[in-house]
């Protein structure tokens, strides 16, 4: 084979490498998958081994594991063998990167998602955030930490129904 | 026959690591302690979520180290395979939970320095460590925001909530001042712009004990004499017991995985 095949082998790989790994989800919140939070952060091919690098969206993340493990599988099961899938942490993952479809897609799962460009808040100030049901903006804050490390309590006062909100972060 | 504890090749870098991850997972470990028995099921989630932040933190900064030393350690090496004279944290993260109050103001204490410390160390000129920071100084403002108001809560509230926190800031005042300390090592790395001294923040973290405590009606003790020793491996009696409880597993069953 010339360098120029291996070249091109290797954008092939790549391709066949991100739409592959694009498809894995959040264990947490599986409407979103790993592309629309801003988490697979890029995938690189040398000499026909892939590599898949990941952020870590909180330090804690117990999910982070997990999709590590479903990139495995799904280069796998995309017949890519000689892989690895490696968390880089710089820089640091901001909720600023979910994508205009990740946060649609997420009010339609009925949690709130992060104002975008909020940067970091007044650490005393409060947020307004929409109910994901009703949209009204008459809402307030249950619990500051939810079910995950990502997610808030809210409760909307036009529908009465709680809903998670996705922290900025 | 396993050893009990690994040796450590402590170069500054690796000494600085260490000491911020173990800060992060011995009071870590202790908010888990919380788990099933917080006032408030609110209270139970919010303690172990902050309990899984500096986990979060404590892995990133152990990986950090055993990069930085080279000898094939591990996160989990770190964490499991020292005994308490290898543990480098503050005294102040190892005390006991005692009362919610006393967990509190212990967090409060915490979270407005390290608050501060991670937000500028975001400009270090170490990429890694810069990382870390970034990712630290959001999950600790939501932890300064949660303990400082609770801290008003609680001092600005019943007769024994007010009880509660006043001898909660008594007892653990002694032990806030080894946040502010460096040693020679530590200072070199200081001097060549890697970190950033943790004295330099002495002004900004009294600025906001002061107004919150103020705000809680709580009295802020005068400056006084300082416990330390934790930053070089002098601990008080508590961290053992704690550690038994954390390394069991791994040290009785070596190289164990689920
Ligand atoms: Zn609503």
């Amino acid at each position: 084979m010339t360098q120029l095949d291996n070249g091109l082998g290797d954008e092939v790989l790549r391709r066949k490498a991100i739409e592959a790994a694009s498809t894995v989800v959040d264990p947490e919140i599986p409407v979103l998958t790993i592309a629309d939070l801003g988490v697979l952060r890029d995938v690189t091919v040398q000499g026909g081994h892939v590599r898949v690098d990941i952020t870590p969206t909180y330090s804690g993340c117990p999910a982070m594991n997990m999709i590590a493990v479903e990139i495995d599988l799904a280069l796998s099961r995309a017949g890519i063998e000689d892989k690895e899938v490696r968390t880089v942490l710089a820089p640091a993952w901001t909720t600023d990167w979910m994508t205009e479809e990740g946060r649609r897609k997420l009010r339609e799962y009925g949690v709130a998602p992060p104002q975008p460009g909020t940067g970091r808040r007044a650490l005393f100030g409060q947020d307004v955030v929409a109910c994901p049901q009703c949209g009204s903006t008459q809402t307030h804050q249950l619990a500051e930490f939810g079910s995950t490390s990502c997610k808030a309590l809210w409760r909307c006062e036009s529908c009465r129904e709680p809903f998670d909100y996705f922290k900025c972060h | 026959m396993t050893t009990t504890s690994i040796r450590v090749v402590e170069t500054p870098l690796v000494l600085y690591a260490l000491r911020r991850a173990d800060d992060a997972l011995v009071l870590g470990h202790r908010l888990s302690e919380w788990c099933g028995h917080a006032p408030a099921l609110e209270e139970d989630m919010a303690l172990a979520n902050i309990g899984l932040d500096l986990l979060g933190q404590a892995r990133s900064l152990y990986s950090y180290a055993a990069e930085m030393e080279a000898a094939g350690h591990t996160e989990d090496d770190f964490a499991f395979h020292r005994d308490a004279p290898q543990y480098r944290n503050l005294l102040l993260a190892e005390l006991p939970n005692g009362d919610f109050a006393r967990t509190i103001l212990r967090q409060f204490f915490y979270a407005a320095f390290a608050d501060l410390y991670w937000r500028a160390m975001m400009a270090s000129p170490d990429p890694t460590l810069a990382a870390i920071a970034a990712k630290s100084e959001k999950e600790t403002a939501y932890h300064l925001r949660h303990s400082a108001e609770w801290v008003i809560r609680l001092g600005d509230g019943t007769e024994e909530s007010h009880r509660r926190a006043a001898d909660a800031v008594a007892y653990l005042w002694p032990y806030t001042g080894e946040m502010f300390e460096a040693d020679a090592a530590e200072r070199a790395l200081v001097d060549a712009g890697t970190v950033l001294d943790p004295a330099g923040f002495r002004d900004a973290w009294d600025k906001t004990v002061s107004d919150i405590l103020a705000e809680a009606t709580l009295e802020k003790p005068a400056a006084g004499w300082m416990q330390q020793g934790g930053r070089s491996g002098r601990h008080s009696e508590h961290l053992g017991h704690l550690l038994a409880v954390m390394q069991s597993v791994p040290r009785a069953i070596p190289g164990a995985t689920w």
